[in-house]
């Protein structure tokens, strides 16, 4: 198991060092800074905002400094122009640097303020679609066959159909417009989190159901379930104690790829409903050539993925104890 | 003795034979059409999804409005019915010219708009569907934006299925270290955010974007391969899988035996043998790749105006949604557009996956 764990933050620290090169230098290769799309700015001052953000050393100086922990200023002052403004110690110490479009801010401090919101959505998200999905596909798989199964197959699949920026149009419609049960936007509150989190989670929900049917299907024609009847078990013990176990375990595999897919869903659901989450400021920073930004939110993002992928493979051996990790 | 049981045996043998014309060889992909056709929902999907792709083809034939024609106006106006206002003469040689400059159809889709003034002069079918806010007809819009939708996921599905097909069959062919270190840059990419790296590219894309026209090559072709620079990465763990489990049969060692080459036993013995799983993954890529592409369009980065797709649809619909005016038609339409495609297509893909599974071979 400590091996495993190992080799794995090791691949994750080569992964990690990987994307940021990668990134680093793809992004600055491109045409267009981030102070070219402004306003001309007379020479000096550009120079002097260049100066500021080591924008005119070259580059592999400028990607030590961002990678850290040396510092190369040969200034070595901890601040810049008596503003504050600490010069980073770099990636490798866990400061992203200072955003190029938000001037006050810092990454960490922008990623401070938005990501506890999108993780609250995010987990509300993963929760509903979860529980949601379980019911349906346990039910389903139940009632193999019925109308029951066939309405909620077929609800499964519509899930899976339609993007989920239509979806939340078809939810405020509903629930805002017609029912005012919800605010339309914002944030805040508890009900501001019900529609965007219905919104964000259904296709994943609709996913798991169709997971969730097939594997209690298989598990459920096991010798171990009729025994398990045959000893005179109620239906439900049966059920939550010895079939749910093996059933959900494609469920738990995906659960990885559906928390990377959820991250990405919230950048279109923060989008409708205007929460301030993190995902407004992945494809904003790219566009806005806001280096430390982009970087720092593709860093996030590569550490969650990935720390939650390892946390799945965890599960994994908890479920299923014929997986040895050391051989995965 | 002996003679006697030769004459016996021989005549077993003429027995046997004889029996043996009665026995007709189903191929693996008759025994799947059999049974995808027992299997309704599939076979209706398939039907569908035929119908989708010809209205598609045809596009021009049908006397619909412009796509592009403006008609500004207060608001969208609703559908009429078509026994109300069954058509009307609009598509005249301004309209027609002002497409054709804008969409810049080839020479096919010219010929076709030809014969439909031929057929049709310049008679249009009323709006059926409604319009959308700017006027313009939802029911040419949904009809042309298939176009774009589904030439999308074809080909991005195209792009991914050769890179994937051949990383994943070289990778599981090779084995041992050169299959370690192949699957290991998978792992990496799968841990890469990939919507960083779509972005990025589309990015790069819009600053060159006068040097990619100037040597000829439209923005959008090069929207096809980044997508499906990214969806390769499950096609080729895949193929990987089943060509791990198929290299050891004897059909691969005769290859070996009598000379094969590498590409040769990979591309004429290996793969033909794993396109059931790739058909069965392809048909269930081309929803994804689509509803990326809606993705995409409404992050601003998809197909761009006056072209149109059913993602940009959706994304218009999503627009108009407001508290004072419901246009529903602007939402429905585009929904049950995309919905009825994706969903026929991920029915045909279980139907599939079902019908091509040798575990159930036979029955």
């Amino acid at each position: 198991m400590l091996g495993f764990l190992f080799r794995r933050l090791l691949w994750f620290v080569l992964t990690l060092l990987a994307v940021v090169t990668v990134s680093f230098f793809l992004m600055r290769a491109v045409r267009g800074g981030p102070f070219s799309n402004e306003r001309t700015l007379h020479p000096v001052v550009e120079r002097n905002l260049e100066a500021r953000y080591h924008l005119d050393w070259p580059m592999w100086k400028q990607y030590v400094q961002y990678i850290g922990p040396l510092n190369l200023d040969e200034r070595g002052a901890s601040t810049i122009g008596g503003d504050g403004t600490k010069v980073w110690g770099g990636v490798l110490t866990g400061e992203l640097g200072p955003s190029f479009k938000y001037r006050d801010f810092t990454v960490n401090d922008i990623i401070r303020q938005s990501l506890p919101i999108s993780i609250a959505l995010g987990s509300v998200a993963l929760l509903w679609a979860i529980f949601l999905g379980l019911t349906t596909g346990v039910l389903s798989a139940l009632w193999r066959g019925g109308k029951l199964d066939l309405s909620m197959r077929l609800a499964a699949t519509g899930g899976i159909a339609l993007p989920n920026f239509v979806i939340a149009g078809f939810l405020i419609l509903a629930f805002v417009f017609s029912w005012r049960l919800f605010p339309v936007a914002g944030w805040g509150t508890l009900r501001h989190l019900v529609l965007p989190g219905l919104a964000l989670g259904a296709p994943f929900a609709a996913y798991i159901s169709r997971l969730t049917r097939t594997g209690m299907l298989e598990v459920l024609s096991h010798d171990y379930i009729r025994t398990a009847h045959a000893k005179g078990l109620p239906p439900y013990l049966v059920l939550l104690r010895h079939a749910l176990k093996g059933g959900i375990l494609p469920v738990v595999t995906y659960l990885g790829p559906a928390t990377a897919g959820i991250l990405t869903g919230s950048l279109v659901i923060e989008k409708i409903f205007a929460i301030p989450g993190t995902g407004s400021h992945f494809v904003n920073s790219a566009l806005n050539r806001d280096y430390t930004l982009s970087m720092g939110v593709t860093i996030l993002y590569t550490v969650l993925v990935y720390a939650l992928n390892m946390l799945v493979d965890l599960a994994y051996t908890l479920l299923d104890p014929r997986i040895d990790l050391e051989e995965a | 003795m002996s003679k006697a049981r030769w004459t016996w045996k021989t005549e077993g043998l003429e027995r046997f034979l004889s029996g043996d014309e009665l026995i007709k060889g189903e191929s693996l992909w008759q025994d799947a059409w059999r049974r995808l056709k027992l299997n309704r929902g599939a076979y209706w999907s398939l039907m569908f999804l035929a119908l989708v792709a010809s209205i598609s083809l045809l596009a021009p034939l049908f006397p619909l409005p412009s796509p592009m024609a403006l008609d500004l106006q207060d608001e969208p106006q609703a559908p009429v019915m078509p026994w109300d206002s069954f058509g009307a003469h609009g598509f005249d040689e301004a309209t027609k010219n002002h497409f054709i400059d804008s969409w810049e159809p080839n020479f096919v889709d010219r010929a076709l708009i030809a014969v439909r003034t031929g057929i049709f002069g310049d008679w249009q079918t009323g709006h059926w569907l409604g319009t959308d806010s700017k006027g313009r007809d939802i029911a040419s819009r949904i009809v042309w934006g298939s176009r774009v939708s589904i030439l999308v996921a074809l080909s991005a599905t195209l792009c991914s299925l050769i890179i994937g097909v051949t990383y994943g069959a070289f990778s599981g062919y090779m084995g041992g270290r050169i299959d370690n270190a192949m699957m290991r840059f998978v792992d990496v990419l799968y841990s890469v955010p990939f919507i960083f790296v779509v972005i990025f590219f589309v990015t790069i894309l819009n600053e060159y974007r006068h040097e990619l026209a100037d040597a000829g090559i439209g923005y959008i072709h090069v929207f096809y391969v980044v997508i499906g620079m990214i969806y390769w990465l499950t096609m080729a763990r895949v193929v990987r899988g089943q060509v791990l489990s198929l290299k050891n049969s004897e059909f691969i060692e005769a290859a070996r035996v009598i000379g094969a080459s590498t590409p040769r036993i990979l591309f004429v013995h290996l793969v033909p043998n794993v396109l059931s799983v790739v058909i069965v993954y392809l048909t269930l890529t081309i929803p994804a790749i689509m509803l990326f592409e809606a993705f995409l369009s409404f992050l601003g980065l998809g197909v761009e105006p006056p072209k149109v797709s059913w993602g940009l649809l959706a994304v218009d619909s999503t627009e108009a949604i407001n508290p004072i005016k419901t246009f529903w038609w602007l939402i429905a339409w585009p929904a049950a557009a995309m919905g009825s495609t994706l969903l026929a297509l991920n029915i045909l893909g279980d139907g599939l996956r079902d019908a091509l599974d040798p575990k159930l071979r036979g029955r």
